[in-house]
């Protein structure tokens, strides 16, 4: 009995710690702010960071496939997607097109870089990072400013309430985005092979190509992958902000990248889950929650939070590693 | 062997490409626009006579980059890499600032303060503070790297995310404005004519030169950065080494700070030393060090970093809207990376003599 | 009893790298359920022999049989295809995914689409079945011992369109006695399936106990396949290192000094020194003045003897005195301080510097004492360099080449310079002389009982018995991470040839 829980508690611990992170969070800030305690509060995490759990998705995805991988462009990409598709909608064409522009451009570009990782054998680091100074480049190039958008489409989108029953609380439909995309990638994660080849590479690249696993065309996809979810993240954000504007989502590959940390993954791959993202992506709106509702404490210590918080998560996964590699 | 030529020498050189890449920059701002090179002397009221021109403005601001990338090189050098250097930047900034500045917390800013023009502490303490910083930042990055052993690029991660949050904290949150002149003379004063940076981004040239080429420091670092084990084996301390190539790395980018911090007249928390990591890893890389590790030379580094602002500047005067120049620069990062790539690099190898270890004229 | 059958047969195979002939007209053959065990020592071409069975390397010359028919192996994935496993000695799977998705990942069951875990369970849990290895495939590959991790590889490799033959590459290398006789269980299973086995490995002992037949490689070719039963442990030492029994009647006398060990001075007294896992507790003395030489086989523990008295490793049994002074510290920079000094086996991972010139590999570890802040001046190290390159006539252009451009025999030189340039009082050379050309390994034999007539203490650690012999004062032996036997004065190559093998 003993042994069971101790095995359970060892291949999910990180995850049950997550969770209980969150818990612990969002029970600390209820009883400090008692408006906390409205259902509302709880989703309006959703809403506030639908686009940060849609790109940390993809971000884990990346980062869970090993090789030092990461995508720094996601931030650029949302950039890219909100002004291109701002200035498409004004020059009249339907968003019906737009918007499977948008994930094509997303899938694209994230290929592309995913090509050049595998292929050109550059570093993905410096690989995505170039992607972002492209898309947020280009995005400064379709408009300096901000481009508002007034399609219809959009707006019934971005300003339809969603009620929820039994609570008093409402949704919009662009929150559902995130969700759905998550329940995507914990089925690719966990019942495709291109998911499993990802946590195989993650854990030994060399080996995963010796029993055969499409290795060279897995790494592609998973950037392409973490492309999409970008892209799904701008069009997200442009329909919350309804525009586009080059400055957006400036940082948000930081914030990302602590998210999937605290989540559990570990920045060498091959561990960790999508599900532990969702609740790193919730600790971090809970934290901002909180500053918001004390009100004196500025923004910035938001990042000191999200800082300290990857620091200990970073610390924990190398303590679990190093006990594990020990055995 | 003794009759190689200075050419012969130069071609062999690490410096080389950079250079030729500059040289090409400049011959393009030559032909298209003759005016980027004018050089004239002004009459400055707090600084003095002093040269003035696009050239000069390229070296006074390009210094802090310049610096960045002499830490940078070292780093590299070890097989590693330092992404918190932007962060170490905003650190040293908000130190001087704050050490100037009086009003502390949330105090109110009056307009006494504003034009007191004087600082709570002695200017060399606060630049002795910065420096302070700065290193210790390293070697918390070091000691990660060679004690902990986790992988550069997540240790220095850490710094990065965790680094401007620090200097939020020292500054309060605020984007401090600094009122004290005397500060203001790193970034932009004058001696003889030169801008100070130049002397600044030389001086520290010439420490770090005098630290990896006249002690055993350069030779261990390389070797560390070649093949760690069979240093390690020739009874080599490789920890201490990467600990150094950190540690002087966060000096050089507490120096950084300084000069951007005078420049500016602030320190930002959020904007200062935005993206520098990418541009001095980039000048590195132009300057032909392998981001595997070993050879290394620090004055090739130096003209990769005056490239890269070259580059921005031409860009700048050229008129192409501000805009522009983020996509640009990512076209010349895909660039150098496809140049150096191992396949260029086998079909140099190919086309050039194999390169010696010509330190004299490298640096 | 039926006629045995052959499955694999190799006729003629010959294989050139640039600059050296790895495989020459070498036979082998495979019997259908049978363990064959292929031995030989570093360079004998085992590994390339593999390669060219499962498609990694295309034989020059010759042709191969697969059950009759000739094939043309093309590639790994195409050596899968025909029923040929292969098994590493690095376990190739991942960790981090359950033993089922290490078996079947690949050809796994699917349903609509998506992964049908139940199924593959049950797959996974029937092939281990198969094994009778006891093993809960829900878990991670990472919570079993890397024994169970070699079964999983070997079940995987089974279950992949029913193979016939087996390869197994140094299995055994990270096992210990109970794990291996797991192996070796599940490997009598299999040989009862009728599958081919050949198992590689440099464990006498272990050949001994599981092969039905072996084959002798050395230097690319084909000393025999033998019946196990019917080759004594000597004959197989002495076919490996490429002597006869008659020969070895002849004796060679190991020379003798004027001085005996009693009135040498001791230099470094190790009583007891071991590390778990790769060498039992020896007890070790070295004197000046004299040579000891190191004899074993491939994996008997010598490079992890010298590595403990180096200090690469710090040992967890018994104590190491230096001069007297006992050593708590353990570092390849302590030992230099001392005065020691180690040649590695591996010149390559371990000795050279490749991008670093001839010039800064010499004063490596010299500057190495001197710390960072005195640095050699240009002239020293000119000097220096210039100084060995003469005394060991090193072959080189200039000084300010780069070592990884010079031949084998002269990288192993330069690093021999770097530790003379440092003036040890005790050497250790790791195979100093493989892959040397003639002319240079007598040059450094010579070299080495010179250092020893003017006062050193040098170890002399060595594949080939002839030079250890030669060189030596004394010579120990290590067999299976132990040390067997010490001899002084008069030895002869049998002698050391049985207490290799393990007859007295």
């Amino acid at each position: 009995m003993i042994q069971r829980t101790r095995a359970f508690a060892l291949r999910h611990g990180s995850l049950l710690l997550t969770i209980a992170v969150f818990v612990l969070t969002y029970f600390v800030g209820s009883q400090l702010y008692p408006a906390m305690q409205k259902p509302q509060v709880f989703f309006n995490l959703f809403i506030n960071d639908a686009s940060l759990l849609l790109v940390s998705i993809g971000m884990t995805m990346v980062i869970l496939s090993g090789g030092g991988g990461i995508d720094l462009s996601v931030g650029g990409v949302i950039a890219l997607v909100s002004t291109a598709s701002a200035a498409l909608l004004r020059s009249g064409i339907s968003p019906y097109i737009v918007l499977p522009l948008m994930i094509l451009l997303g899938i694209a570009l994230g290929g592309l870089m995913g090509w050049i990782i595998q292929y050109l054998k550059v570093q993905p680091f410096i690989a995505t990072l170039m992607g972002l100074f492209f898309a947020r480049g280009m995005a400064y190039i379709i408009s300096l400013t901000s481009v508002t958008i007034t399609d219809e489409m959009y707006k019934t989108f971005a300003l339809t309430p969603i009620h929820i029953p039994f609570l008093k609380a409402y949704i919009y439909p662009t929150t559902l985005v995130g969700p759905i995309m998550l329940l995507v990638a914990i089925y690719l994660s966990f019942f495709t092979r291109f998911g499993r080849t990802i946590y195989a590479m993650g854990n030994n690249e060399q080996s995963a190509m010796l029993m055969g696993l499409p290795v060279a065309r897995t790494k592609i996809m998973v950037y392409a992958f973490s492309g999409l979810c970008s892209a799904l993240g701008g069009i997200v954000f442009s329909m919350s902000l309804l525009a586009g504007y080059g400055q957006f989502a400036s940082g948000m590959e930081l914030d990302s990248i602590a998210a999937v940390v605290i989540g559990g993954t570990s920045l060498s791959g091959g561990i960790g889950n999508v599900i532990g993202t969702l609740f790193g992506v919730l600790i971090h709106g809970t934290i901002v929650s909180i500053l918001q509702f004390n009100g004196t404490l500025s923004s910035w210590w938001t990042r000191i939070g999200v800082g300290l918080l990857t620091l200990i998560a970073i610390g924990v996964q190398s303590i679990f590693f190093l006990r594990t590699k020990r055995k | 062997m003794k009759q190689t030529s200075f050419f012969k020498k130069l071609r062999r050189s690490q410096i080389f490409w950079p250079l030729v890449a500059w040289v090409l920059i400049l011959i393009f701002d030559a032909i298209v626009e003759p005016g980027f090179f004018r050089l004239g002397i002004i009459e400055d009221p707090a600084y003095g006579k002093h040269l003035y021109g696009n050239l000069v403005d390229v070296f006074n601001n390009g210094a802090p980059l310049m610096l960045v990338a002499i830490g940078m090189t070292l780093v590299i050098a070890t097989g590693g890499v330092d992404l918190s250097v932007g962060a170490v930047i905003a650190i040293s900034a908000a130190m001087g600032a704050v050490l100037i500045n009086p009003a502390l917390g949330n105090e109110l800013i009056t307009n006494e303060i504003l034009t007191r023009n004087a600082t709570n502490t002695p200017l060399p303490l606060i630049v002795l503070a910065g420096l302070a910083a700065g290193t210790v930042c390293g070697l918390w990055n070091g000691l990660l790297v060679s004690r902990v052993g986790i992988q550069p690029m997540v240790a220095t991660l850490i710094l990065m995310v965790a680094g401007r949050g620090i200097a939020q904290l020292i500054t309060n949150g605020q984007i401090m404005t600094i009122y004290y002149t005397p500060y203001f003379w790193f970034g932009n004063g004058y001696i003889l004519g030169l801008p100070v940076s130049i002397y600044i981004v030389a001086g520290v040239l010439l420490l770090a030169w005098l630290l990896v080429r006249k002690t055993a420091i350069g030779l261990f670092i390389e070797s560390v950065g070649i093949n760690a084990k069979s240093t390690y084996y020739s009874g080599i301390n490789e920890k201490n080494v990467k600990l150094l190539a950190y540690a002087f790395c966060g000096f050089c980018g507490a120096i950084a700070g300084l000069i951007l911090s005078s420049y500016v007249h602030s320190a930002d928390g959020n904007n200062n030393g935005l993206n520098y990591e990418l541009d001095a890893i980039l000048a590195v890389v132009m300057g032909g060090t392998l981001m595997t590790g070993g050879r290394f030379s620090l004055f090739a580094s130096v003209i990769g970093a005056l490239v890269i602002w070259t580059f921005t500047v031409t860009v700048y005067s050229l008129g192409v809207p501000a805009n522009a120049l983020l996509a640009a620069k990512a076209v010349l990062v895909l660039l150098v990376i496809l140049l150096y790539s191992d396949y260029s690099r086998r079909l140099m190898n190919r086309l050039f003599e194999r390169r010696g270890s010509q330190h004299d004229t490298a640096n | 009893m039926n006629e045995p059958i052959d499955v694999v047969r190799m006729l003629d195979i010959t294989k050139s790298f640039p600059g050296v002939v790895a495989l020459e007209d070498v036979e082998f053959t495979l019997r259908k359920g049978e363990i064959h065990a292929l031995v030989g020592e570093n360079g004998a071409g085992k590994s390339t022999l593999i390669k060219v069975l499962t498609g990694v390397e295309q034989p020059d010359h010759g042709t191969i049989q697969l059950e009759g028919q000739v094939v043309q192996v093309r590639s790994p994935q195409h050596s899968q295809e025909l029923g040929i496993s292969t098994v590493y000695q690095e376990v190739n799977l991942c960790t981090n995914i359950s033993v089922a998705e290490n078996i079947m990942l690949g050809r796994e069951p699917r349903r609509f689409g998506s992964i049908h875990w139940p199924k593959m369970n049950e797959q996974a849990r029937n092939a281990i079945n198969r094994l009778s290895i006891d093993v809960d495939v829900t878990q991670p590959l990472g919570n079993y011992s890397v024994a169970i991790q070699q079964m999983v590889a070997i079940t995987r490799a089974l279950e992949i369109l029913s193979a016939k033959v087996l390869i197994l590459d140094e299995p055994t290398s990270s096992l210990d006695i109970h794990e291996t006789n797991l192996l070796f269980d599940v490997m009598r299973k299999l040989k009862n399936e009728s599958i081919g086995i050949i198992f590689i490995t440099h464990f006498l002992d272990q050949v001994y106990q599981i092969a039905d037949r072996i084959t002798v490689l050395r230097n690319g070719k084909l000393v025999g396949t033998y019946e196990a039963s019917s080759l004594s442990r000597v004959e197989l030492v002495a076919k490996m290192l490429g002597r006869s029994l008659t020969e070895l009647d002849a004796i060679a006398r190991v020379k003798s000094h004027e001085k005996d060990t009693e009135e040498k001075q001791q230099l470094v007294e190790a009583k007891g020194l071991g590390l778990a896992g790769s060498l039992e507790p020896v007890d070790l003395e070295l004197y000046a003045n004299d040579v000891l030489g190191v004899a074993g086989l491939l994996g008997s523990g010598r490079t992890e003897m010298a590595g403990l008295v180096f200090g690469i490793d710090a040992p967890d049994s018994g104590s190491l005195v230096v001069e007297g002074e006992k050593v708590s510290k353990f570092s390849p920079l302590e030992s230099l301080k001392r005065g020691i000094a180690l040649c590695p086996e591996d010149r390559k991972a371990e000795g050279i510097v490749g991008d670093l010139t001839v010039r800064e590999n010499i004063i490596l570890a010299l500057q190495a004492r001197y710390g960072w802040l005195k640095f050699l001046s240009p002239q020293r190290q000119n000097e220096i360099a210039d100084r060995y390159i003469e005394l060991l006539g090193i072959v080189t252009p200039s000084a300010e080449q780069l070592v990884r451009n010079l031949s084998g025999g002269n990288q192993q030189k330069v690093i021999l310079a770097r530790w003379l340039a440092t003036n040890p009082k005790v050497l250790i050379l790791d195979e100093p002389t493989r892959g040397v050309d003639v002319g240079a390994k007598t040059e450094i034999q010579k070299l080495v009982m010179e250092l020893a007539e003017e006062g050193k203490s040098c170890v002399f650690i060595s594949s080939e018995l002839e030079e250890v012999v030669r060189v030596s004062d004394r010579v120990a032996v290590l067999r299976d991470r132990k040390k067997v036997a010490e001899y002084a004065g008069d030895v002869d190559d049998k002698t050391l040839i049985q207490a290799m093998a393990g007859e007295a």
